[in-house]
């Protein structure tokens, strides 16, 4: 099975080890994440003003790219599965603005495409079961907290990946993998996002309450799945070590990250030397990780 | 705290156009304070999000125009999520930072952003930055 797979800018370049070991958990569990064979930006925002049109060319380029080879793309990015979801949406519903992007970037757009997130494929086409039988390093023992932030949940009626208050799919993922999930407070508030850019101290708040908020209910490692919810954690982190004495570091790692290590990809695929906070560290202390069979 | 409220503000040209590109109309807010309450940012706004949406009641464009509060919001939506009036406060917020971008006027330079950031954060965040913030 090829599913037609759409990387996204951030994942071709610093985010590599998700989509590494994304491929190669796909590969693991029967299927290939197949990449256009062209692709451009998203755009990284969907454009909340319906009359910013030209907003929506480049995530209904990808799509109209992407249904050439099959009605259904995934990706793994939040921003991307969040932008590509909510355009498809909007395109499939709005004929009129439609016909503008067709006649914009001259070509037809297929409403009938799908965008699932790849969490989405392997708990509605692979099962997390069969996830469960591949596993050959049971990370058991280690509390991790998903967090899920916005772009996975929001807004609801469009996104609906799962329950929007309390969602639970990554949690399920991880328990397939042996971890243990930590429920906390703040696993669906905002990280700051691109306020990454002009408000480093709003950042360093928002994405440090996050972290707080899943170690004080014991996380041990924190799970995400967007490149950047990853960089505010850290940076939020690296931030506090130096202001707080008191401050217990953890790792901020993708799920892919852990999924593959789990079904015994090399260390190289998994790429955690990327993390600022390497989680093999804790596998070590842990006493897990060793290859079983 | 006395209000002066005129008609001619109320049916502003500006408020229909704010109306017209967000699909949203402020009036049917009821003031319930939900977006508020849910907004990660509000703690920083000068004013929160359904306070935003008083003013724009009040025919009060040019102050919510003013107001910090546009530049912080991150469209994450949670005050969409808890409306029970289906109004998105987050939508608002965003056509107000295009009332501005839209004439030209940048929220910040590309040329003022220091060069650590720009080699060290994802792309993600410099597309999301500039969409945001440059016209």
């Amino acid at each position: 099975m090829k599913i037609p797979y759409y990387p996204g800018c951030t994942l071709n370049t610093v985010a590599k080890g998700f989509d590494l070991s994304a491929r190669e958990s796909a590969r693991t569990l029967g299927f290939e994440l197949a990449e256009l064979e062209q692709w451009s930006c998203c755009g990284a925002s969907f454009p909340l003003t319906p009359d910013n049109i030209i907003g929506l060319t480049s995530p209904a380029k990808v799509l109209i790219d992407a249904a050439k080879m099959d009605p259904v793309v995934t990706t793994l990015c939040s921003v991307c599965y969040n932008v590509l979801k909510r355009t498809a949406e909007t395109l499939a519903e709005d004929t009129e603005r439609q016909k503008v992007v067709e006649d914009f970037i001259e070509e037809r757009y297929n409403p009938s495409i799908e965008v699932l997130h790849f969490v989405e494929i392997l708990r509605d086409r692979i099962g997390f079961e069969k996830v469960k039988e591949k596993v050959k390093r049971p990370l058991g023992g280690i509390k991790a907290a998903s967090y899920y932030g916005c772009m996975l949940l929001r807004p609801f009626k469009t996104m609906g990946i799962d329950r929007a208050e309390a969602p639970t799919v990554m949690e399920e993922l991880l328990e397939a993998l042996g971890l243990e999930p930590v429920e906390f407070p703040k696993k669906i508030e905002c990280c700051g996002a691109h306020l990454a850019m002009t408000r480093e101290d709003v950042v360093a708040k928002l994405s440090g309450d996050v972290i707080e908020s899943a170690t004080g209910c014991g996380a041990e490692l924190v799970v995400t799945s967007c490149p950047l919810c990853q960089y505010n954690l850290e940076e939020a982190q690296s931030r506090a070590i130096e202001e707080r004495r008191d401050w217990k570091t953890v790792p901020i790692v993708y799920f892919t990250q852990l999924l593959g290590y789990a079904m015994g990809q090399t260390e190289g695929v998994a790429c955690f030397d990327k993390n600022r906070w390497d989680a093999r560290e804790l596998f070590k202390e842990k006493g897990v990780g060793s290859c079983q069979g | 705290m006395k209000i002066k409220i005129e008609n001619r503000a109320l049916k502003s040209e500006e408020l229909k156009h704010l109306e017209r590109i967000t699909g949203e109309v402020p009036a049917r807010c009821y003031q319930c304070g939900n977006c508020s309450a849910g907004c990660p940012l509000s703690y920083m706004m000068d004013y929160p999000p359904s306070q935003m949406i008083r003013l724009l009641q009040l025919g009060r464009i040019e102050e919510a125009k003013r107001a910090e509060s546009v530049w912080l919001c991150v469209s994450c939506m949670q005050c969409y999520a808890r409306c029970p009036k289906d109004v998105s406060a987050g939508t608002l917020f965003e056509g107000l930072r295009h009332l501005a971008l839209r004439e030209g006027k940048d929220y910040r330079k590309i040329k003022e952003l220091d060069m650590p950031f720009l080699k060290g954060a994802p792309q993600q965040a410099l597309v999301c930055g500039f969409r945001k913030f440059v016209s």
